[in-house]
């Protein structure tokens, strides 16, 4: 009988054996595909049982979080939602998170391993670090002079530091506040449907994510192409162009809103900005030469991202000679984000070069740690320096004595170029009001700011609707407020 | 531990040794005093975790558990002097973390707690443990009343027939508000009859009869009796749906037969039946054929769309759980729902323990199963050593059972985690056996110590 006690006794171990052999397996070697799994809501209470990292403009954190004590326990909150709601986006529990709060998700809900000192003692223990911050590269006043310039009109602002590509505010309006957003209440439900349903598409990141025909702010590329290609040589000489320019292949005749341009030079031509002259231009330097000028000051590069997707800025390939003409005065299939275009008008500022936008300064772990640095983006040459020097100085002509005007600020040099973009079916549609502007404090030694300005306003009677008028002193404000700061 | 050789020695050299065998009830009482801290300590981690507070409850659970282990200990100091010393601190500490794993599980569901019943379902079989011990001088008196056993048993198990089902099975009977699960009862009745009746007829069953290829057949004079009682009960189960306890008693019948006829050919036939028996009911039990593939298939709920099982559930906590777990009060087990602190109560401790502290629980389990095996060993009359090993085995198959459902081992069936679940009946049996087992090891040791052996 002892034996087989035994026996039964070896039996009740392999039972013992099987069932530590089993437990070893689901906690430690499936443990990873069953926290993975979607219909697991651990991760959710994981994410949202520790307040959020914060997102911060200027030193200080424009997100919060609040405890509501309920399952998902923290909701996001905004200090000023409106504001800075195209560059924080939104981080609902129940509709996700777009911008920096996706973009920057790995961060700010702690996830990032790199947030912890001791990544495989976290994976160890299954904790989550606390969420990290982000510093962004805003700079808060530039950002509130935009959003408080652009005021209750349809647009959007986006400027640069054109040695760096930091962006110093990003603005689109009508805005919204994604606190409105953050908890998973009917409330929220409410909010997101009253957003989405509203004809002026608050939640639209027109800076970034909404593309335009950017008009006469185009021809800046189109000079640069000209002077690059060898096209013009000099600045003041006559370009042979006649005013009305018949488009070629075409009977199509195009027309000036100013007068002077048969014939101009292209200073004259910048500063009334003659569509004639420059639709000629491009069709002289040829559809191959625009469009590599296009694509290095950054159209028809699907990978933008700053750190989140920045919608394709387009200039169309595949065009006939009268496409060209008109793609090459910013109309036709030509679009650009107003971020593109304050690329164009820093890479005039920086001496020709194109440094990638981007709008995370720092990430740090939550005692201030710093994690990652913006790393030194490699500079693109989009023309020459030569050339840039002459186009700076153009745009500088323009808002001394040109469109432009409304743009100047006394003790610092501006250059700009005005833009009405005419859209729609045979241009029925209100047209978009451009600006794109550069300026330099007078103590400064470089360019500090670019910005580019456009306003869609359906309300404005159409006649009033220019880039000098209605454009040109939203970029002055932002200019202002960074050469001030 | 100092058993077999000692025995021998003595046996050789003198007619009377003046050895006295160390009856280390001083070490039982430090264990005891580890094995109610630990909870303790336990409720303290909950309500820091939570509120940020030691509960008020803590002191009350503690001192309770605390005046409750105590009174095991002296009874069996006085009462069981040479017992086990390891049995009784793994009752109270397994005891301990199933009270502090329902307090805890009760902060979730603050319309229906649990614990304070718990606590006085321990506190009767605490008193019931005590009684036992002490009342019951010697476990051989036992075998009188095997038909007595056997009886009480039967008419356990059949009662629920007359109550109406609960969540699809008649195992519960109520009276008075409060439920009762006769069957766990019944497992110990009917060990005490296998083991005496093994014991009385195991010559007959091992011997006489006609022998079929290798397999030594019994009269079916001596084997008709004990197969037709443990049909009857496996039927009456069966017919309750009560599935694990079914399986339980089958494999314990398997066990006990056995070991008493030291004849592996009743292993191949209750294999075989087992898989039959499975099989059928697989077949004709839609229940059944239901636990079967969500075992097969615990995922396919989700990809179905209608969200994850029980089951399911239960494998997340214990993934969630990893190697050191949430913490106690840390997890989310009750996304489990139905059943949380009672079958499904050791997805709690996988998840707020971890593989460490579940492994832990194992290793107490597997403690007191060998505490019982080794007292049987050491016996030398065969009631007593296959009651040790039919009790011990009722642990083992049950750990297994319902330790093997939760984590996906085997198809689900529900059953209780023996201390650790929420349930009466079931700390009751619990604490019934493990007096069984230390009247056992008292005699076991005490054979030893210059007395005549029985």
């Amino acid at each position: 009988m002892t034996r087989h006690i035994r026996y039964a006794a070896a039996f009740c171990a392999l039972l013992l054996a099987a069932l530590l052999v089993n437990a070893a397996r689901i906690q430690v070697v499936q443990a990873g595909a069953y926290d993975g799994n979607p219909a697991n809501r651990r991760q959710d209470f994981a994410r949202y049982g520790q307040p959020r990292g914060d997102i911060l403009v200027g030193g200080r954190p424009v997100t919060g979080s609040k405890d509501t004590g309920e399952h998902l326990r923290y909701e996001r909150t905004y200090a000023q939602g409106p504001l800075y709601a195209p560059v924080t986006g939104f981080s609902s529990q129940v509709y996700g998170t777009t911008f920096l709060e996706h973009a920057a998700d790995g961060t700010l809900s702690g996830t990032d391993p790199m947030l912890s000192p001791f990544p495989l003692w976290n994976d160890l223990t299954r904790a989550r670090s606390p969420g990290g911050d982000v510093v962004t590269t805003l700079d808060p006043a530039a950002q509130q002079a935009a959003f408080r310039a652009l005021g209750n009109r349809r647009g959007a602002v986006a400027a640069i530091e054109p040695a760096t590509g930091r962006i110093l505010a990003l603005v689109s309006t009508p805005s919204y506040d994604p606190g409105a957003l953050s908890g998973n209440g009917p409330a929220v439900t409410r909010s997101w449907l009253g957003l989405n349903g509203d004809p002026n598409k608050p939640m639209l990141n027109r800076a970034v994510r909404q593309t335009y025909p950017p008009g006469s702010t185009f021809k800046v590329v189109t000079a640069a192409a000209a002077l690059d290609a060898g096209v013009i040589t000099s600045v003041d000489a006559p370009t042979r162009s006649p005013d009305p320019y018949t488009l070629p292949g075409t009977t199509t005749a195009l027309r000036n809103g100013s007068g002077g341009c048969a014939n101009a030079s292209l200073r004259k031509a910048f500063e009334r900005s003659c569509n004639t002259v420059f639709a000629k231009l491009g069709v002289d330097v040829g559809v191959t030469d625009m469009a590599s000028t296009a694509h290095a000051f950054g159209f028809n590069d699907t990978d933008l991202r700053i750190p989140y997707s920045v919608a394709q800025s387009t200039f169309d390939t595949s065009v006939d000679r009268a496409q060209l003409a008109l793609s090459s005065i910013g109309q036709y299939n030509t679009r650009a984000t107003p971020l593109q275009m304050a690329m164009v008008s820093a890479a005039v500022a920086n001496g020709g070069q194109v440094r990638e936008p981007y709008l995370v300064e720092r990430t740090t772990t939550a005692r201030g740690a710093t994690v990652s640095t913006a790393g030194a983006t490699p500079a693109r040459q989009a023309m020459y320096p030569s050339t840039a020097m002459r186009l700076r100085e153009l745009m500088r002509d323009v808002v001394e004595h040109g469109t432009g005007v409304n743009a100047a600020i006394p003790g610092a040099t501006v250059g700009g170029k005005t833009g009405t973009a005419q859209h729609g079916v045979d241009n029925s549609g209100t047209p978009y009001a451009w600006f794109v502007s550069w300026a330099q404090g007078d103590q400064d030694p470089e360019p500090k700011v670019a910005v580019a300005v456009v306003v869609e306003d359906a309300a404005a009677h159409r006649r009033d609707i220019t880039g000098g008028g209605m454009a040109a002193p939203i970029a002055r404000a932002v200019m202002r407020a960074v050469l001030g700061s | 531990m100092t058993n077999a050789g000692t025995g021998t020695a003595v046996a050789v050299d003198a007619p009377a040794p003046a050895v006295r065998l160390p009856r280390r009830r001083g070490i039982e009482l430090a264990l005891i005093v580890v094995a109610v801290l630990l909870p303790v300590y336990g409720y303290c981690a909950v309500g820091l975790a939570r509120t940020g507070a030691v509960p008020p409850g803590a002191v009350g659970y503690g001192a309770g558990l605390g005046v409750l282990a105590l009174l095991a200990h002296l009874a069996v100091r006085l009462r069981a002097p040479y017992a086990d010393p390891l049995l009784l601190p793994i009752g109270v500490l397994l005891n301990g973390i199933g009270l502090v794993l329902i307090y805890r599980l009760d902060l979730e569901t603050p319309g229906d707690r649990a614990a304070p019943a718990q606590l006085v379902w321990s506190a009767l079989g605490i008193t019931l443990f005590a009684y036992v011990v002490a009342a019951l001088r010697d476990h051989r008196v036992l075998q009188r009343y095997a038909y007595v056993c056997v009886a009480a048993a039967l008419l356990l198990l059949t009662l629920p027939i007359f109550f109406p089902a609960v969540n699809g099975a008649r195992i519960w009977i109520r009276i008075a508000g409060f439920s009762i699960q006769p069957g766990e009862f019944a497992k110990v009745l009917l060990a005490v009859f296998f083991a005496a009746y093994l014991a009385a007829n195991r010559n007959a069953l091992a011997y006489a009869g006609r022998r079929l290829w290798k397999l030594q057949l019994p009269t079916g004079r001596v084997l008709g009796p004990i197969v037709a009682i443990w049909l009857v009960s496996v039927g009456v189960l069966v017919l309750e749906r009560d599935l694990g306890t079914s399986l339980l008693f089958f494999a314990l019948f398997v066990v006990m037969l056995y070991v008493a006829t030291g004849r592996s050919g009743w292993i191949a036939v209750g294999l075989l039946l087992a898989t039959l028996g499975a099989v059928a009911v697989g077949r004709t039990e839609p229940h059944v054929a239901a636990r079967i593939q969500d075992w097969l298939h615990p995922f396919a709920s989700i990809e179905a769309g209608q969200g994850p099982n029980q089951l399911a559930q239960s494998l997340f906590a214990f993934a969630a759980g990893g190697v050191l777990g949430t913490g106690l009060g840390l997890g989310h087990s009750t996304l489990i729902g139905f059943a949380t602190k009672s079958d499904f109560i050791l997805a709690t401790a996988g998840e707020e323990l971890g593989l460490a502290g579940l492994s832990a629980i194992f290793l107490l389990y597997g403690l007191l199963v060998e505490r019982g095996y080794r007292a049987g060993l050491a016996l030398r009359e065969p009631f007593g050593r296959l009651l040790a090993v039919g009790l011990a085995s009722i642990v083992a198959l049950q750990v297994f059972v319902i330790a093997g459902g939760v984590t996906g081992l085997i198809p689900l069936t529900g059953m209780a985690m023996p201390f650790l679940a929420q349930g009466g009946s079931s700390v009751v049996t619990n604490w019934a056996i493990v007096a069984l087992l230390i009247r056992v090891s008292h005699s076991a040791r005490k054979q030893y110590d210059g007395q005549v052996a029985p």
